[in-house]
C-alpha cells in the first residue's frame, strides 16, 4: 500500500510532498515524544502525531519514515510545511483523533 | 567504503536553535551515504548524532560536533558549552530529563535522549563538569562488506 492510498482513505488533507505519494507504508508508529520515535519508529512507517513544529519533519527524514499524519485538525507550522516540502515528507491532516486515525490505519494495512 | 583517507569536519551548534534541529545530523548522514556506508549503520549514527544535536540545543549555549569518518568506523565527539551534568549515572537513567516544560512540550526532553545515544554506538564516552561543559564521545564500527 502506498501513501496516496491511505491519503485516500482516511480522507486526509494532504499539505506537501504531493509528488511523493507513491511511497509505500509499511506500517505506522503512533508517539508525540520525539525521541521515542527515533527509537522506535522503522522506516517506511506512516507516523501519527499531535506535534506540529518543524523538528518533526527533520525526525522523518532520519528515518526515513513514509509520511506524517497531524491529528486533531492541528494546523502545522509554516516553517514545518516549508522543511516538509524541501525535504520530500507527506504531512498530512485529519479530523481524526489519533485513535481513531490509528484505527483506521490498522484496519487498512494489518486486516 | 571506498578509498582509505579518513573524512572529517565539524558542525557549530548554538543552543536554542530548534529552527536548524537535525541539520548536522542529517549533513553528515548524507556524507556517510554518499561514501557508500550502509544504511543501517548511518542510520545508527544520524539516530545517535540528531540525540546529541538536541541535548546541545536543548542545555547547552553552544557546541561543536566533530566527525571522523575511516575505513573502519565513525567517530563523533560532541563538545557543548553548557551547565554540565552534576551526575552522569543519574543522567544516563531512561526517563530523567532536566529539559524545561516548554521543551518537553515539544516531545522532547523524554529522558531517552543519552540512552538512545548510548544504544546506537559500539562505544560510548560522556565526561562532565559542571559550569564548563559536556562531552560525548561515540564510535560506531563500520562493517566490512563481505560481498564481492
Amino acid at each position: 500500500m502506498n501513501i496516496r492510498e491511505v491519503a485516500d482513505s482516511l480522507s486526509l488533507d494532504v499539505k506537501t510532498a504531493r509528488g511523493d505519494l507513491g511511497r509505500s507504508v509499511t506500517g505506522c508508529y503512533i508517539s508525540d515524544l520525539l525521541s521515542d520515535v527515533m527509537a522506535n519508529a522503522k522506516e517506511g512507517e506512516v507516523w501519527i502525531t499531535l506535534q506540529t513544529h518543524p523538528n518533526i519533519v527533520a525526525v522523518a527524514s532520519l528515518k526515513n519514515l513514509a509520511g506524517i499524519i497531524i491529528t486533531n485538525n492541528r494546523t502545522p507550522e509554516e516553517e514545518t510545511l516549508k522543511k516538509a516540502e524541501d525535504e520530500h515528507i507527506v504531512l498530512a491532516v485529519s479530523p481524526l483523533t489519533t485513535f481513531d486515525a490509528g484505527g483506521r490505519l490498522y484496519t487498512l494495512l494489518r486486516c | 567504503m571506498e578509498g582509505k583517507e579518513n573524512i572529517e569536519g565539524s558542525f557549530h551548534l548554538t543552543g536554542g536553535d530548534f529552527t536548524n534541529a537535525g541539520v548536522a545530523s542529517s549533513e553528515l548522514k548524507s556524507i556517510m551515504t554518499k561514501l557508500g556506508i550502509s544504511p543501517d549503520i548511518a542510520r545508527r549514527a544520524a539516530i545517535a548524532t540528531f540525540e546529541g544535536e538536541m541535548n546541545v540545543i536543548i542545555h547547552a549555549v553552544a557546541g561543536v560536533m566533530y566527525y571522523m569518518i575511516t575505513p573502519d568506523h565513525i567517530k563523533v565527539v560532541l563538545n557543548d558549552m553548557g551547565p554540565g551534568i552534576p551526575d552522569i549515572q543519574q543522567a544516563m537513567r531512561e526517563g530523567y530529563s532536566t529539559a524545561p516544560d516548554w521543551v518537553r512540550e515539544m516531545g522532547w526532553g523524554a529522558g531517552m535522549g543519552l540512552p538512545n545515544i548510548k544504544k546506537n554506538s559500539d562505544e560510548f564516552r560522556i565526561d562532565s563538569v559542571v559550569g564548563e561543559g559536556t562531552t560525548v564521545e561515540i564510535i560506531i564500527k563500520i562493517k566490512e562488506d563481505k560481498t564481492p
